[in-house]
């Protein structure tokens, strides 16, 4: 090593102060050109889907490389028929946060509160969970559902789409509530407030970010989900969205800009979420998964 | 608690013993009160992760088929339900199957998510913004994922096709989804794709904790460009590169969506995996029994890297 910094120190020196300096300004557009690159080749699919659901497309005829004529057709005549399911899915993905939060979010402050050995285990169970198959779960919950009357219905979706969230929720949120000063807390108490009361009016609105950030990827969880949709529905009357996108691909249906407008109208939560919302999901990508 | 003991501990000298009880008692109350918080996880952990594994294992050891929702007989059958999956002829392929799914997608994604990683630690303009609308794909709802795709792929008319064709790359249009032997790589392709994002924005954050200093250091050494990946990235990006993985290997043995949407694990079984063929079982054919038994090798699978997970994950913590 020390020879190589001998045979060309000034290189070795240039190179190691570059974080610090500006770097050349061609490298940096050259740079911005390449990263510009990657999106187009990356995002392509999402470019195509728009693009092909503004274009009436029957059969094998070819779609332009842009929509020259765009055409809404698509997007009105799948709102006549999916627009039930867009429905079903709302009411299952707000359902879904509701209850994600109000059970995790207790749990998470309880176990933010009391470190301990105690607690290293139930978190580790509760990663555990998130590793466990979902067909594992849906072969289960079948027969259960079956036998309690909850197939084919909302309440039942929500219940079985909050198994997504809850583990992830209760990670995320307890990282960030463990963060939070004990004298606050204690303040609270200092004031005569009981312990719920402290929860409510110190740790729930300290913590806002967090649960907002837990409550926008529950709300993704369920709206995407589509196992439980798969397996836990049986008929047309309570359907999601993914539900009704897979119908198209498992039909003989060649009318493309109708798949590609429902894979749209259903795209729609994930894109506002990035333009809307971006410093909670990038905090969210990372605080789920790494503890 | 440490903390609450150790203030009562200071405050101790000054208060009287009588605030010192009041003190404790509040604590043990305060745990008390903590795992009240906690009720409504456990229960619903327990309802929707312990009964369905519970259950699993109870309906593989049962004939337990359609006929069972109306009669409500699932007569005991021991191992037969394993013996079955096991003899059937798709099992070794899925096996197999979902070997080379879980390698593939691990591969690209991680491979291409941490050249990503390491291109976006640069600076130049708009890095923030591109950064996050790389996350799209991860974003969308799978099955979205796995329609657009489908259509991208389509031998027909998808735009894969004409586009290859129409550079004369390929002599033809390619049966990306429907032929045996490239269906299971178009699938790999699609998995790939979805991972990207995950791998590029954790193994960035794990990039961005290691200390400037250090490749300042390791570049006066001479070391700078793959030597400084060599010797500085890779070395202390190992904990996050370790977690990545194993978390990846864990999400992509239970991925079902996409190859339901692309192939619904055709051609001829070439994509079906044991997540897709417990599906099959259960909810097609309608044998929760064999559904489940395939359920549990996939579980038994899940739970070897999940520990494996923990083990690394301790180590980590402990440096």
């Amino acid at each position: 090593m020390s020879e190589l910094t001998a045979s060309r120190p000034l290189g070795g020196q240039r190179r190691g102060d570059a974080p610090h300096r500006q770097r050349p300004r061609g490298r940096r557009w050259a740079n911005l050109v390449i990263g510009i690159l990657i999106m187009v080749v990356m995002l392509f699919p999402v470019y195509w889907m728009i693009n092909v659901s503004l274009q009436p497309i029957n059969g094998a005829i070819e779609a332009n490389w842009f929509p020259w004529n765009a055409q809404l057709s698509a997007y009105i005549e799948v709102i006549g028929a999916q627009g039930p399911n867009l429905v079903t899915s709302l009411l299952v993905a707000i359902g879904s946060v509701v209850l994600s939060l109000a059970i995790a979010t207790p749990a998470a402050y309880a176990l933010s509160r009391s470190p301990g050995r105690m607690v290293d285990i139930v978190l580790f169970l509760i990663l555990i969970t998130q590793m466990i198959p979902g067909i594992v779960v849906a072969n289960a919950l079948y027969p259960a559902f079956n036998d309690l009357g909850l197939l084919d219905s909302i309440p039942g979706l929500i219940l079985a789409d909050a198994s997504a969230g809850i583990p992830f929720a209760i990670i995320l949120m307890r990282a960030f509530m463990s963060n939070i000063p004990t004298e606050i807390i204690e303040a609270a108490w200092v004031d005569g407030a009981s312990s719920f009361r402290a929860f409510w009016s110190v740790v729930i609105p300290v913590s806002r970010n967090a649960l907002v950030t837990a409550g926008l990827f529950t709300f993704l969880f369920a709206w995407s989900d589509f196992l439980f949709a798969l397996t836990l529905t049986t008929t047309p009357k309570v359907r999601p969205i993914t539900l009704g996108i897979f119908e198209y691909l498992s039909s003989t249906n060649e009318n493309w800009s109708q798949v590609m407008a429902t894979a749209g109208l259903a795209s729609i939560p994930a894109i506002a979420l990035l333009l809307a919302a971006q410093r909670f999901i990038a905090s969210g990508v990372t605080g789920g998964a790494v503890k | 608690m440490s903390v609450g003991t150790a203030q009562a501990g200071v405050n101790g000298v000054v208060a009287g013993p009588r605030e010192v009880v009041r003190r404790r008692r509040r604590t043990l109350l305060t745990f008390t009160v903590r795992w009240i918080y906690f009720l409504p996880a456990a229960v619903y952990l327990a309802l929707f992760f312990g009964y369905p594994i519970v259950k699993n294992i109870t309906m593989s050891f049962q004939h337990y088929t359609t006929a069972t929702f109306y009669t409500g007989e699932a007569p005991w059958v021991g191992l037969s339900n394993y013996i079955a999956v096991i003899q059937s002829q798709v099992f070794g392929t899925t096996i197999v199957n979902t070997a080379i799914f879980t390698v593939g997608c691990i591969v690209g994604q991680f491979g291409l998510g941490l050249l990503l990683a390491l291109f976006f630690k640069q600076r130049f303009p708009l890095n923030g913004l591109l950064r996050s609308l790389l996350l799209l794909p991860w974003l969308l709802p799978l099955i979205v994922s796995s329609a657009v795709w489908k259509w991208i792929l389509d031998q027909d008319s998808g735009v894969l096709n004409e586009f290859l064709v129409g550079l004369h790359i390929t002599p033809g249009p390619v049966s990306w989804l429907t032929s045996p032997s490239l269906a299971l790589g178009s699938v790999i392709l699609v998995c790939i794709w979805v991972g990207i994002p995950f791998n590029a924005v954790i193994l960035y954050g794990g990039l961005q904790e290691i200390p400037t200093e250090l490749y300042e250091a390791a570049a006066l050494d001479g070391a700078t460009g793959w030597k400084a990946f060599r010797h500085v990235t890779w070395p202390l990006l190992r904990p996050v590169t370790d977690v990545v993985l194993v978390l990846g290997v864990v999400y992509t043995l239970k991925v079902i969506d996409i190859i339901l949407g692309l192939t619904d694990g055709g051609p001829a079984n070439a994509t079906q995996t044991i997540a897709t063929r417990s599906y099959q079982l259960s909810f097609s054919l309608f044998d929760f029994g064999q559904g489940s038994a395939m359920g549990n090798v996939l579980l038994v699978v899940s739970l070897i890297f999940a520990v494996i997970y923990l083990r690394l994950s301790r180590r980590s913590s402990n440096v």
